[in-house]
């Protein structure tokens, strides 16, 4: 993204702009920026989604983290950032960097099958894994032939296995996408940096801290922005894999969010609180993270 | 020169490692869902797929859905660009940032809200009401998008137009637009695929009235009966995800592209 050049807007003084904006400001606020709002104003309430709702304050927020049930949601939000976020980026980059000192061709094909399962429907990825880790699935399949039967199982119905189960599902999207952001920037290092490097005799580690490493910050970034961005966001994986369960072992926020407006218990101003904390915490942790690994601030 | 040799064929084998494992899945369930086996290929699994899963219903909902919302939202977005982008006035800047704000609001957190609105509306269990939050979301990034295409938009070739008395109406369309074919055409793929992959809005505002199903809400429901029956399963999430593979397998530069220079979406 380029950075605008000048303070002030291009063009000359024209009026009619507003005509231009309007009708994408109209829906855009109505049916984006009012929810929103609403939602926040929801989240002030105890209400049930019928009768009239009951001045609650902050104690819907106050909820959400005190009640042992929510605030586990949000540890198992953690550990899926690690699964979406951490692994792939961290594996991917050491990968890739590997990659960096030679051109690489006939990238188009690795490019475009590396990136499939970012726009592949979350539902029919979630139907393909609820196969393979099914009872009779390849992953059970391989455990027997290898004589491992023993530790064949549901995966996904497993209490302890379920949670890593679905992070894997999330490494497996994302991995690719930050190879292939990583790839197109380690190729746009000038080759000379890497001779300089050479010359100066640093060994591969102090090549990866000296140049590739500040060469890909701004891909580390976006990857990062973008996984994290995922992990609190994968309500169509956990609805259609296991629905928060066994017990409660895969409730995230983002689940809980449906579950408590429209499940069993009708409590809206508590669901609303999670959606406007989910909000929240995309905003502070892809800020505080973009800002760390860019090296301002 | 050994060690470049060692150290790109490395290279190589590590994409095709991690190639294999993005494929595999994908083709372990066509694989399925066509039965492979002794007797060849058998592809009726699909036609009892979509006969049982009603995904023709479905997926012409979902066509209407994609289509609406990415028709409007594109053509508001393009108007809403322009003048951002090109144009001179008080709150430029502000209406500028009040629609990137919106790439930052995820969905979970107006779901909830949106419901009890168009609820009120009287647009529950309609395709209207679940077309409008998506046009709103998909003209967050739209304006965004096209704001910047038009500030790099070439200059001279709009004071020609000008020159020749074209009305700002006329500049956009028949000059602008004709030369941003690509930019577009990653805006419109994207929303496309958005529009299209989205379950949770579909699963709240449309989920009493079983004959406004979207593809992928039809999959999800399809899953229960059926939770078992893998082949069958399989077939089904094929044709929910077939289109935008489709799209995407001839326009991968624009997703791909698209989606990582819009990194504050999603």
């Amino acid at each position: 993204m380029t950075r605008p050049r000048k303070e002030t807007p291009p063009g000359e003084p024209r009026r009619v702009a507003y005509l231009y904006v309007l009708p994408a400001l109209l829906l855009y606020a109505a049916f984006l920026l009012y929810p929103l709002l609403h939602g926040a104003w929801i989240s002030l309430y105890h209400w049930d989604g019928l009768t009239v709702g009951t001045w609650a304050g902050l104690s819907n927020y106050a909820e959400a983290f005190g009640d042992p049930e929510l605030r586990g949601g949000f540890v198992h939000a953690f550990v899926l950032l690690l699964f979406y976020a951490v692994l792939p980026c961290c594996l991917a980059f050491v990968l890739v960097s590997a990659m960096a000192r030679i051109r690489l061709r006939g990238l188009t094909f690795f490019r475009t099958a590396l990136f499939l399962p970012q726009v592949v429907a979350m539902v029919t990825v979630a139907v393909v894994w609820r196969w393979i880790y099914s009872s009779d699935g390849p992953i059970n399949a391989v455990l027997r032939w290898a004589g491992l039967g023993s530790f064949a199982r549901g995966w996904l119905g497993d209490f302890t296995w379920a949670l890593p189960s679905v992070g894997v599902i999330g490494t497996w999207v994302e991995i690719g996408l930050a190879m292939v952001l990583f790839m197109a920037g380690v190729q746009k290092i000038p080759r000379e940096l890497y001779e300089a490097a050479r010359i100066d005799g640093a060994g591969p580690v102090r090549e990866f801290f000296s140049v590739t490493l500040p060469g890909l910050r701004r891909e580390l970034a976006v990857a990062l922005t973008l996984t994290i961005t995922a992990a609190l966001r994968n309500f169509d994986l956990i609805y259609m894999t296991t629905s928060g369960g066994p017990g409660d072992a895969t409730s995230v926020p983002a689940y809980e969010v449906y579950n408590r407006a429209f499940g069993p218990t009708n409590e809206v101003g508590l669901a609303c609180a999670i959606g406007i904390i989910i909000a929240v915490l995309i905003f502070v942790i892809t800020s505080v993270v973009t800002r760390v690994v860019e090296g301002r601030g | 020169m050994t060690g470049v040799r060692t150290e790109r064929a490395l290279s190589y084998a590590v994409l095709v490692v991690f190639t294999v494992i993005a494929l595999f899945p994908m083709v372990a369930i066509l694989w399925q869902a066509f039965q492979v086996g002794p007797h060849g290929i058998d592809p009726s699994t699909f036609a009892r797929a979509w006969r049982l899963g009603h995904f023709g219903t479905y997926m012409r909902n979902s066509l209407i859905v994609t289509v609406g919302v990415v028709a409007v939202a594109s053509v508001f977005s393009i108007m809403a660009g322009y003048a951002l982008g090109t144009m001179r006035f008080a709150g430029n800047r502000l209406l500028f940032y009040v629609f990137v704000f919106g790439l930052m609001i995820p969905t979970e957190a107006v779901v909830v809200p949106l419901f009890y609105d168009l609820r009120s509306l009287g647009l529950t269990d309609t395709l209207p009401g679940l077309m409008l939050p998506q046009i709103a979301q998909s003209l967050a990034f739209g304006t965004f998008w096209m704001r910047a295409y038009f500030r790099g938009a070439s200059r001279s070739l709009v004071e020609a137009a000008r020159m020749d008395g074209a009305s700002s109406w006329t500049v956009l369309w028949r000059v602008l637009v004709p030369v941003g074919r690509p930019a577009i055409t990653t805006m419109v793929v994207l929303l496309f695929m958005w529009t299209w992959n989205e379950f949770l809005l579909a699963l709240v505002l449309v989920s009493s009235n079983e004959s406004l199903r979207t593809a992928p809400l039809g999959l999800s429901v399809f899953q229960g009966p059926h939770v078992t029956d893998f082949p069958l399963l399989s077939a089904a999430a094929l044709i929910v995800a077939l289109p935008v593979v489709v799209v995407y397998v001839f326009l991968q530069r624009h997703f791909i592209s698209g989606m990582l220079s819009g990194a504050l979406k999603e």
